[in-house]
Parts: C-alpha cells; structure tokens; sequence
C-alpha cells in the first residue's frame, strides 16, 4: 500500500501484478476502485443559466456544448494559462455539472473551485464523500458490466453517461469514461463501505468468465502513459500551459474569456518554447521521470515526465519537454540514465492506440 | 518460500552461497516481491571489482529502479546473461536460475557479517510487521 493524495491505495493486487494486470485491462478487463478522485458539484442557485456561467468561467473547454448526459476532459487553470488540475465534467441536468478531479489536488481544486465562483448564481459543494466510484475497463468491460445493470450499456456513447439500476442499486452514474485507453465505464455507487464492497465483490464475480483482475495505482499509470494521457505533477503542473502540454483541442479561447485565457492568447502568439514527445528508447535502458534530456551535440535540452517500460507494446517508453525544433517524429536526442547517456528517438503518439472495432 | 540455509543474507536483501572461493549473489524472494514485475536488470562484466557493500548493478521493475549492493569483495568471475532476455526470471526464481554473479572472494571473512538464513528471516517478518502496521 501506498499513501496517495491521504488515501491507502495498492500499487499491485496479490492476485496479478502490474504487467498482469495491465495486459488484463488491454485483453480482457479489469476493475479498479477510483474512489480517490474527488467530484465536485455546480448547480443554479438564483439566477438562470448561473451554473454554466461558473463553469465556463473556470474551465478551458466549452461547456455550452455539452448536452444532459455528456462528459468532457477540461482543466482548471491559473491565470498564467498553466494547470491547477485537469477535469472530467458531467453535465447532469439542465443546471447542473459535475467536476471530477484528482485525488492529490482535491483541496487545493476545491478551495480554487469555492473561490472563483463566488460572483455567479450557482451552488458549488465538494461531493468527494458522497461517491465510492469504479472504473471497469477493457474490451470486456460491457460484457461485465452488462450483467448487473438493466441498462442498455450499447447506447451510452464515448465521453456520455446515464443513470440507471447497477447491483440493485437505484439512480447510479453509469459513465463511459476512463483513464487506460480502452473502452470502459466508470459507475459512481453510495460511498458507504458495505455498499462499495458489494458492487466491488459483485463486478470481480460478473468479470470472473473473461479473467478479470483487480488493477492498482501502477497499471493505472503504464495504461495512460501508453495512451499518452497527461497526469497532474509529471505531463501538467503549474509551471505547464496548455499549449505546451499538446492539450489545445480541450481548450476553446472562442468560447469567450475565462481565467487563464488572455494569458494562453498570448503564449500562442509568441509561439512554444517546449512541447511533449513521446519517446521510445533505442539504447537498453529505462527513461524514468525527471531523468535529463539531451540533444545529440550533448546539449541539455529537456526532461522526462512520465517513464517506464511499456507492458503491453514491450518497449522502453517515456514522455519528455523539448524545444519544439527537436519534437519531429524521428529525431534522435539522449537520455541521461544512471550517469550514462542512452539514444531515444521521437515516436508518434500514442503509443498505444485501441483497435476500432 | 523457503530461505537456504546454505546461503547468507544481506541487509539490503541479496544473498550469496560461497563454494570454495567462488561465490554466487542474487537478490531475495522478498526482494522481488517488493520490486514486482522485474522489466530490467544491468551487472557488471567479468572482471569487474567489487567491494562490499557497494552498489554493483540495477535490476528494474515496472515501478521502481533498485541497486544491488554486493555482499562481499571480490573479482566478477561471470554474471548470468540470460537475465537480459528474461529480467522475469527474478521473480520466477531468485534464489536458482535467476542469480546474478560469480564473486571470486578477496576477503572471506566478510562473510562472518551476513546473516543466515534463520536470523534473515526474522529480519524480513520485521519488515513485513512495519509495512503492514
């Protein structure tokens, strides 16, 4: 077990390890209790059209074209155009959103959250407590899922989400979203630890036919490296702006001024001066994070954020800053690992895309 | 499993089994259980000085880079090559087919430091007991 964000959370499960458990996820399925990630509420309060206002002003993406029951990946940003945390919002009804947010940045959101929509009619509440949330995921993740719900799981779309009965269970979030680039659904269930443990026990028994295993924090971090999805502290932070970052079909400056914007105006304007690669070593070594990046003159010119070995590519992969003059596809740079410096070449991203079906 | 009696142990979890003046290091079984799926390992070549207690090699798993520290002084006679092809092989079998080197000793009375195996694994339930309080 390992403390993460004031959470007791297993890297591994005894029953699969970290390679076991990512290739289960890519294979088969795999279930993971998410319940870390914190969830923050907006909803009108006074005033019409108040809680999509809060919402606009404080996140990059454009709320106003989300329906009832879609999702998108956004970010909450300083007004330097860098990161406070990146988000997932639910619109849930007519007036009201709901923010998902990391667990290691929940106070820090919150609080940011709670003071940044003071001048709107919206209601905003940190619901962290009142969810025990799972993510099933894999190629099998509807076929495990589809056993405990009436739902009929074939009509939620990439990115939306319903609510209907899971394990008996009334009025749960059912959402196709997740965090290890394959198809799958995350559910929001009571927080209490009877409830949680039932619909837990009963997933692993549903997924049971297809080999399911329960997946800790360390697959969930090879699963998104492999499909190149940033994590708050390594790929986005607040020294990071959203142009660096390669995020910008997330980030809508027409939608009108919000906090952060006038400053990322103006970063485009005055062009990059890093940008993330995907890295795939030539020399045999692993690129771990914040190992130093050279160019082949021996210069310092960047640095990882996310490394590792790959489980399901097999490779040697890693994310890394560089000025964009060396970020083409192909170019050959060197990394600094243990006092050696090892060849790595720029690679296209994602590693790790999933087959369409 | 089991922790041979004929082996002695270091603090930083390896072992090492001293025939005449040869002996051979590897790492525990509670060693690879706390590193996980073993995706790497780098050792020294043959020929290579070793002292003891000074770090000699790297083995890597998913989540963490470790070295190895060598048990005792000597001169690298051989390490095991097929660990570059099959770093699993750790996990699979630390203390067989997945040792490390072979350590011509240059002072066997470096031995008398290492645990053995009842005093080892004694040490190790004492780890375990803090992790899991």
């Amino acid at each position: 077990m390992v403390s993460f964000g004031g959470w007791d959370m297993p890297v591994e499960y005894p029953s699969g390890g970290i390679i076991a458990e990512h290739l289960a996820v890519r294979t088969r399925v795999g279930l993971f209790d998410v319940s870390h990630m914190g969830d923050i509420l907006i909803e009108r309060s006074g005033t019409p059209g108040g809680a999509l206002a809060a919402v606009q002003h404080i996140s990059m993406n454009d709320a106003a074209k989300l329906s009832i029951g879609q999702a998108h990946y956004s970010a909450l940003l300083h007004p330097q155009g860098t990161f406070v945390d990146d988000i997932i919002v639910h619109r849930l009804a007519e007036e009201s959103y709901l923010l998902v947010i990391n667990a290691g940045t929940r106070e820090k959101d919150w609080r940011w959250v709670r003071d940044n929509v003071r001048g709107f009619a919206c209601a905003a509440r940190d619901a962290s407590n009142d969810y025990t949330q799972l993510a099933i995921q894999g190629p099998r993740a509807a076929e495990t899922l589809r056993k405990l719900t009436d739902t009929d799981l074939s009509s939620i779309r990439n990115y939306w989400f319903t609510t209907g009965t899971v394990c008996g269970l009334h009025d749960i979030l059912i959402a196709r979203t997740g965090y290890t680039g394959e198809d799958g659904f995350e559910i929001y269930v009571p927080s209490d630890a009877a409830t949680s443990e039932m619909v837990w026990n009963r997933v692993l028994e549903a997924g049971k036919e297809y080999g399911i295993l329960p997946c800790g924090l360390g697959a969930r971090n090879t699963l998104r490296l492999e499909s190149k999805m940033a994590l708050y502290g390594h790929e986005i932070s607040d020294t990071i702006n959203v142009w660096e970052a390669g995020l910008e079909r997330f980030c809508k400056l027409e939608k009108g001024d919000f906090i952060g914007s006038a400053a990322l105006a103006a970063a485009k304007a005055a062009g990059l001066r890093r940008t993330l690669v995907g890295l795939e070593m030539i020399d045999r070594g692993i690129a771990r994070d914040d190992y130093k990046v050279f160019d082949e003159t021996g210069t310092e010119v960047g640095y990882v954020t996310s490394g590792s070995a790959a489980p399901f590519l097999k490779k040697n992969i890693a994310l890394a800053y560089v000025p964009p003059s060396l970020s083409a596809v192909g170019t050959n740079l060197l990394i600094e690992i243990r006092g050696q410096r090892l060849r790595a070449q720029v690679v296209p991203t994602p590693f790790y895309k999933r087959p369409k079906k | 499993m089991a922790y041979p009696t004929t082996f002695r142990y270091t603090k930083e979890h390896e072992w090492i089994e001293v025939k005449g003046d040869t002996g051979t290091v590897g790492i525990t079984d509670y060693a690879q259980h706390e590193l996980g799926d073993v995706v790497f390992v780098e050792l020294p070549k043959a020929g290579a000085k070793l002292k003891a207690g000074q770090s000699f090699g790297t083995v890597e798993s998913v989540k963490a880079v470790s070295e190895i520290y060598s048990p005792v002084s000597g001169d690298v006679v051989e390490t095991n090559g097929a660990l570059a092809n099959e770093p699993e092989k750790i996990n699979q079998d630390p203390h067989g087919a997945a040792w490390l080197v072979k350590v011509k000793l240059s002072n066997p009375g470096e031995l008398a430091s290492l645990m053995d195996a009842a005093a080892y694994e004694a040490y190790v339930a004492e780890k375990q007991k803090e992790t899991s309080a």
